[in-house]
């Protein structure tokens, strides 16, 4: 070990508000994304399984299930990119709960940072990847037979709608990850009740087909939300039969339950966050 | 001046019946320039009286100064002047040293290219610059240490707070480490250094606090303390358990001291006041006695045999016993 003796020590210097907050956030985001990247975890998480969801879906169940008078990849491709925003569950809590278990979490609270910064950069991080992983997935579309029938801005909405479901579901996997603490606990609670809820809604088969009760609980599920007003700012087939008030206004519905998600969970992630590193 | 004070500090896990006070009104003072060795089984509240003064958990009672600032009502001040390097070696395993680094000084809210200065400072001092651009993962045990106790000093921190830095190293890192300590104290720092290693605080430390259920059991220095469990003593290991008996009645002529007995390893302890005069007699008398010996020596007291007098066990012993007690304890605080 040499000894050399360094220069003068730079003082931390001290910035303060919602810079301090921004800059503290990039940083962790750069980071996750940095070292996120060469995780083959995240490699596959990103690259492989979105192609993998949509042509798997269009040709081996594609064929499968009909649904009359409808373009069934067409309709499909909405419920598999809703599907696969509310997945940005798993990145965001067990890469939190990863941060936690191996006490990167109490050396980031040690440091003169903003205290969001963690969270923060969290969400931006995965919001970013979620991203990628969209736009991989909307190209895919397109190659097996998905089009957007309604113009830019409605397609741009549609986009738009994608990204904050997907924010608003990091907030529900960064409570989940904080709660749980263990990474791989996190990777199961993630994920396990997503699978439910994300096929008792009309992201691959019309809820008209399903017994009564099981078809009122689709149309009130938040999924179905997302993913009819995805298909209508698509301007892909929706096939909605239904007077459920989510289904004849699924925007504005969406927006509502992107919202209520958002109000609930980011306090308690937060919440947690704090008496998670006050163990 | 004082780098750290302590007065009174109290924490409590869990509530009602089952609440537990890890530490129960610890009172600590560390004047400036000095290493201050916290010593204790797994489980007595080191760590979490290091989580306390690092602002990491709130007091629940008590109150607490670091580099001259309340711990409770500027954490942000004091976070801006300590290091902290934690048991298990918090680093991104992800990134690479040198990123690690970088990432570290700029939470420190150095500037970018002070961020890149000072971690290849570091990476030098630490003698990681060949692996400074391979995912931490990838390093040793030591090298990872190292990284970690790195991150710590990015901004010369005038608090360095080192929870067991050595645990799970080899002998020659944790020599290397502690040659890196010996360096920062030189340089003006103040360290706080928890360990169990009783002579990691031996060779460290200026002063030594034992702590065990949370409470402060002794301390002084490693010589006081040393001299409060009693000075030399003699001990002998007789040849032929025939010739015990005859063996105590020669050492208990020449000490005031409880000849203690071993029959099993036919070891016998005994005080002396007298040293290595004292070992020569005995050695005399049990030769004329024509009593045969395995082994005679004069033992001076380890901070072992403090921690066995303190505490009634040895701290080996108790490492195991406190670990579960500690993952009971985590599992009930959840």
């Amino acid at each position: 070990m040499t000894t050399t003796e360094t220069v003068q020590p730079p003082a931390a210097v001290k910035t303060s508000g919602i810079n301090q907050v921004l800059q503290d956030t990039m940083i962790i985001a750069w980071r996750n994304i940095r070292g996120g990247m060469r995780v083959p975890d995240t490699q596959i998480y990103m690259f492989i399984q979105p192609i993998m969801f949509v042509v798997l879906f269009a040709y081996v169940f594609g064929g499968a299930i009909p649904v009359d008078g409808v373009n069934y990849r067409e309709y499909l491709m909405a419920g598999i990119f809703a599907q696969t925003m509310a997945f940005a569950v798993a990145p965001a809590s067990v890469g939190l709960a990863d941060d936690m278990h191996k006490g990167l979490i109490d050396r980031f609270r040690s440091l003169p940072m903003a205290r969001s910064g963690v969270i923060a950069g969290r969400v931006v991080s995965d919001l970013c990847s979620q991203f990628i992983v969209l736009v991989i997935m909307m190209v895919c579309g397109l190659i097996v037979g998905w089009r957007v029938n309604n113009g830019v801005l409605p397609f741009l909405g549609g986009v738009g709608l994608m990204l904050l479901f997907a924010f608003a579901m990091l907030w529900v996997g960064a409570f989940i990850g904080l709660s749980v603490g263990n990474p791989q606990v996190a990777a199961s609670a993630g994920l396990i009740w997503l699978f439910p809820v994300v096929f008792l809604s009309n992201a691959f088969v019309p809820p008209s087909t399903m017994p009564t009760i099981v078809q009122n609980m689709a149309e009130w599920n938040p999924i179905s939300a997302i993913v009819a007003a995805a298909r209508d700012l698509f301007g892909n087939e929706s096939i909605i039969v239904s007077d459920a008030w989510p289904m004849q206004h699924p925007v504005p519905a969406a927006l509502i339950w992107c919202a209520l998600i958002i109000v609930i969970f980011a306090p308690l992630a937060v919440r947690k966050y704090k008496a998670a590193a006050s163990k | 001046m004082n780098a750290i004070i302590a007065e009174g500090l109290v924490k409590t896990f869990g509530s009602g019946e089952k609440a537990v006070r890890a530490v129960d009104g610890v009172d600590l003072v560390v004047p400036e320039g000095t290493v201050l060795g916290l010593l204790g089984p797994n489980g007595a509240g080191k760590t979490t009286t290091v989580r306390m003064l690092t602002s990491l958990l709130p007091l629940d009672g008590g109150r607490a100064e670091v580099a001259g600032h309340d711990v409770a009502t500027d954490p942000q001040a004091v976070r801006a002047s300590i290091g902290l390097s934690g048991q298990y070696a918090a680093v991104d395993e992800n990134l690479t040293g040198r990123e690690n680094l970088w990432m570290f000084g700029r939470l420190y809210q150095l500037s970018s290219r002070q961020a890149k200065k000072r971690a290849e400072e570091l990476l030098e001092q630490f003698a990681l610059t060949d692996a400074a651009d391979r995912p931490s993962k990838t390093y040793s045990g030591g090298m990872r240490r190292r990284l970690d106790l790195a991150g710590s000093l990015i901004v010369h921190p005038k608090v360095l707070f080192l929870d067991e830095p050595t645990t799970g190293l080899d002998p020659a890192s944790r020599l290397d480490l502690w040659d890196v300590i010996r360096e920062r104290v030189s340089g003006g720092a103040t360290i706080m250094l928890t360990t169990q290693y009783l002579e990691e605080a031996d060779a460290l430390a200026d002063r030594i606090v034992v702590i065990d259920q949370g409470r402060i059991i002794a301390e002084g220095t490693a010589d006081e303390l040393k001299a409060k469990v009693g000075g030399e003593r003699i001990e002998v290991v007789v040849h032929d358990p025939e010739a015990l008996s005859r063996a105590v009645d020669v050492l208990q002529r020449g000490s005031d001291g409880q000849c203690v007995v071993d029959e099993h390893t036919r070891r016998l302890t005994v005080p002396t006041a007298t040293g290595s005069k004292g070992l020569i007699q005995v050695i005399r008398d049990l030769d004329e006695q024509n009593i045969e010996i395995d082994d005679i020596a004069l033992r001076r007291p380890t901070l072992d045999d403090v921690f066995l007098e303190l505490t009634g066990h040895h701290p080996e012993e108790e490492k195991a016993a406190e670990d579960e007690q500690a993952v009971a304890a985590e599992g009930g605080a959840k």
